[in-house]
């Protein structure tokens, strides 16, 4: 067990937990935000993205200890950032959720898109968001709503 | 699940009952009065409704602020049921539908579905056998509101008109229905009401956005693995490496040195098999503490499945005719004809997981005389029920909450119920403590209960008009029913209706036509998974029927269109419809259209798509799909689900989408070796146009998945002038 300063959200927040536990466990049990998912563990889902010091990152293979004082930002706290709530607006604007479950790694995975590729084409689209699978497989308004939140940000 | 009714009216037992509740508001339950017995096992008069079980089991409450919160009969897990039942109802009600408030209802008799007298999720029936009574419930409750409203202002109910939660007087009256709803549920529930005509719809039929994606958008949305309660504890098990078997012993010292974890123990799994627990505060230390077990099984006496093997056993079963399911004309048409017009077709179809991306989960808290569950149920009778026997209760003592659930596709519809008893023998020993169960993605890849392998023979016999004179079918899988409750009604003489499905009822004119089935015993457990049997039947016959047009120098759709059945009204209006929508494709050199169409569940699809190779792979540019699915309830729901049914369907051509067994083990273990379409296997776009009608509204939930894969291969078809018929499709 060792203790942990972390920066989630723009909040300190402090844990006490196992160094192996991934920070996808330390968010969800810790912390208590579960709107970072759990799919497959092996970073082959997406499920569990967060941005780790702004970039999309698998938090289900992500050690607590590796991560140090950069900053996570989560499905929680995405709305705060103009792009989180335009991609936020999108989804909803465009009916894009079935079940939902994978749809917060899906927004976050959108979000770092869009905050590189301000007008992502579609082999763009389909490499940024080509590890984030989607069960119910909405993809269609996936693509389209990156397309809607594009025109919103710029 | 198969559907096998179109009745939508209530049972006449059926009746509402209505109290006013503490918090002020009215609540309008509908009972089931059930004369043969109660719960309890004893007789119940005819005159009383059963004892309520579960507070609160009402339909409609409405609370003093306005708000219109309305119970939905069955778990929503993507397929937007949540959204449409209480549209319907609404829609009646005439309720502000910005006021409407959506709740998942618990484990009742009285949320049980109309038609299958159980409370689930299946046969793509949650609006097919609802819609009546969410309209009726709505009216009811309507003409309440207005008779309230009448005796305050002392005048004739039929004077009186009601809009977005208000109702107006002759007059210059208006009540809203918040204020009502104290003395409306005083009122009389009335025999009979009056439905709108469609063409007084407000909500039914138009674009309706989901009441539940912002909630899904920002994380807030606790699904069943979100849950969280004081003093809860997380388990995970160790499952047999082979289907059935047995813990000979286990060294848990490593296991229990890790910190956090409560208790280790054996308990037993599903198929007769026997596994370990371990109970910790976290997920974490109980998945370490899991994987440092050591455990030691006993394999002996079960059988150690091996899809090769397996693949030979079908192959050679499906040479010699299975149980019959059909059989038209001359049975030795077949022979009659030339064999330089005949086509021999072997399919071969691999196990499938759903894999819903919310691994599988369930929490119970037993406190000795009472119980508490949450999850994510398709089948809330059953599972109810397994949890109670599991823990010595009665099922009324076992309160269900149903949870949210991350996609399911049947998976969470297990007759057995095996998560339910896992989780209920753990929190049997926790006693008083709340036990989460989680199987990990591992635990679910590599824990069967799969869409079932299958090996299909089809000869067929053409005759000189280039139509099919005869037609013999063999088809080879496990029977997903034997053993179930449904297994007395759903089989007959020996055949399983769900694996022929869409085979022997193909809406086809062939006039000798044999259809026969094997049901091997495989120690694998399987499962219907998203439109079940159409999954291989309608790929079967739609590149079979592809085929046959191209050989006979035809256009796909107008050869369909001579070979359908006069009655095929829904599918002839979606080809038609499909025909006008792609008649001005104008495909680049390297691109192919490829055409199916299939009914299931009483809703006609066909689809169109406009495909090429590349990198050895099918890149599919576009889908067109159109769908006659009675009246439409909710276009925007239907559009999306047919959108993403499309994609949810490429499982079968993706060189990923396969479970193989060798000696026993299950090869593939997370979506590394099992993997499912991602974006880059979608269509790019899909437009989707339903087939305007009056009649009664059918499923949308399944029907998307059957037409895409032999859609997309009869594309590669001409592209290459191959045929391809094994899969998932490894070399194109």
């Amino acid at each position: 067990m060792a203790t942990y300063r972390l920066n989630v959200n723009g909040r300190q927040r402090e844990v006490t937990t196992d160094p192996s536990t991934p920070l996808l466990w330390v968010l969800r049990d810790e912390l208590k935000m579960t709107g970072t998912k759990y799919g497959c563990g092996i970073s082959a889902c997406g499920a569990c993205t967060v941005h780790l010091d702004g970039v999309a990152t698998r938090s289900c293979v992500v050690p607590v200890s590796m991560i140090d004082d950069r900053p996570i930002v989560t499905i929680e706290g995405i709305g705060a950032d103009p792009v989180g709530r335009a991609v936020q607006n999108a989804w909803i604007d465009k009916d894009v959720v079935q079940c939902g479950y994978c749809q917060s790694g899906q927004i976050m995975s959108a979000v770092a898109l869009l905050k590189n590729t301000s007008n992502p084409t579609d082999v763009n689209i389909e490499e940024s968001m080509g590890g984030n699978l989607c069960r119910c497989a909405t993809y269609v308004r996936i693509r389209e709503a990156i397309k809607s939140a594009a025109k919103q940000v710029k | 699940m198969t559907s096998h009714s179109k009745t939508l009216s209530l049972n006449r037992r059926t009746f509402l009952r209505v109290s006013s509740v503490a918090a002020g508001g009215l609540v309008v339950s509908l009972y089931f009065d059930r004369s043969v017995r109660g719960q309890e096992g004893q007789p119940q008069p005819q005159s009383q409704p059963p004892q309520k079980v579960y507070p609160p089991d009402a339909f409609i409450r409405i609370t003093s602020d306005g708000n219109i919160v309305i119970q939905v009969n069955r778990l929503e897990f993507g397929q937007g049921v949540h959204t449409a039942l209480p549209m319907v109802l609404a829609d009646e009600l005439d309720a502000e539908w910005s006021h409407v408030v959506a709740e998942l209802a618990p484990a009742s008799d009285v949320y049980k579905d109309p038609l299958f007298g159980i409370q689930m999720v299946g046969g793509s029936g949650s609006i097919a056998h609802s819609f009546q009574q969410y309209r009726e419930l709505g009216a009811k409750t309507r003409a309440m509101l207005v008779a309230a409203a009448a005796s305050k202002w002392n005048v004739s109910p039929a004077q009186c008109r009601t809009e977005a939660s208000v109702v107006f007087g002759p007059g210059a009256q208006k009540a809203s229905y918040a204020e009502l709803a104290s003395d409306a549920a005083r009122q009389p529930v009335p025999q009979k009401v009056q439905l709108k005509n469609p063409s007084e719809f407000r909500l039914i039929g138009k674009p309706v956005r989901r009441l539940d994606s912002k909630p899904k958008c920002n994380g807030s949305t606790k699904f069943g693995l979100d849950l969280d309660l004081p003093g809860m504890k997380v388990a995970v098990v160790a499952h047999p490496p082979v289907f059935g078997g047995k813990v000979k012993s286990f060294d848990d010292k490593e296991a229990r040195a890790i910190d956090g974890v409560r208790d280790v123990f054996q308990i037993p799994v599903n198929v007769g098999g026997t596994g370990v627990a371990v109970v910790a505060d976290k997920f974490w230390p109980a998945k370490q503490a899991r994987d440092l077990l050591k455990i030691e099984w006993d394999l002996s006496g079960v059988q150690a499945a091996d899809t090769s093997e397996l693949l030979t056993h079908y192959r050679q079963l499906a040479t010699t005719t299975g149980n019959v399911a059909v059989t038209r004309g001359d049975e030795k048409a077949l022979e009659k004809i030339p064999t330089t017009n005949r086509i021999v077709a072997d399919f071969e179809f691999p196990y499938l997981a759903h894999a819903p991306m919310e691994p599988l989960n369930t929490t119970v808290r037993f406190d000795g005389d009472r119980a508490e569950t949450w999850a994510g149920s398709q089948f809330q009778t059953f599972d109810q029920m397994a949890i109670a026997e599991v823990l010595g209760l009665t099922p009324e003592r076992v309160t269900f909450h149903t949870e949210m659930a991350g996609g399911g596709f049947g998976r969470r519809a297990v007759t057995d119920s095996h998560i339910q008893r896992e989780a209920a023998v753990i929190a049997k020993r926790m006693r008083g403590t709340p036990v989460k169960l989680i199987w990990t993605r591992e635990d679910d890849v590599q824990g069967g209960y799969y869409r079932p392998m299958h090996v299909h023979r089809v000869e067929v016999g053409v005759g000189p008009d280039g139509l099919p004179a005869a037609w013999r079918h063999v088809v080879v899988g496990q029977s997903i029913l034997a053993g179930t409750p449904f297994a007395s009604f759903l089989i007959k003489n020996g055949v399983d209706g769900t694996a022929v499905e869409g085979a022997a009822d193909a809406p086809y004119v062939i006039p000798n036509f044999h259809v026969s089935v094997h049901h091997p015993t495989v120690n694998v457990p399987v499962l219907w998974w998203r439109s079940v049997g159409h999954t291989h039947t309608a790929f079967v016959m739609e590149t079979l029927v592809d085929e046959l047009a191209t050989r006979a120098k035809m256009d796909p759709i107008t050869y369909r269109r001579k070979l359908l059945k006069p009655d095929s009204h829904k599918l002839r209006r979606t080809l038609d419809l499909l025909e006008t929508k792609t008649a001005n494709w104008r495909l680049p050199r390297g691109r192919a259209k490829g055409i199916a169409c299939h009914e299931c569940f009483d809703t006609g699809v066909a689809c169109a798509v406009d495909v090429s190779i590349e990198n050895k792979r099918p890149k599919i540019y576009r889908a067109t799909v159109a769908v006659d699915c009675g009246m439409a309830v909710n276009p925007l729901t239907i559009e999306s689900q047919f959108q993403a049914g499309l994609g949810f369907g490429l499982i079968q051509l993706v060189s990923g989408g396969a479970i193989t067994l060798k000696n026993g083990r299950v090869e593939q273990r997370n979506f590394d070796g099992y993997t499912p379409p991602y974006i880059i296997d979608a269509p790019v776009d899909v437009d989707v146009h339903i087939v305007p009608s009056t009649d009664a509204p059918t499923g949308c939930g399944e029907p998307p998945v059957p037409v895409i894969s032999p859609a997309v291969v009869n594309a590669l078809a001409k592209l290459t002038g191959k045929r391809y018929r094994t899969l998932p499709l490894v070399n194109i």
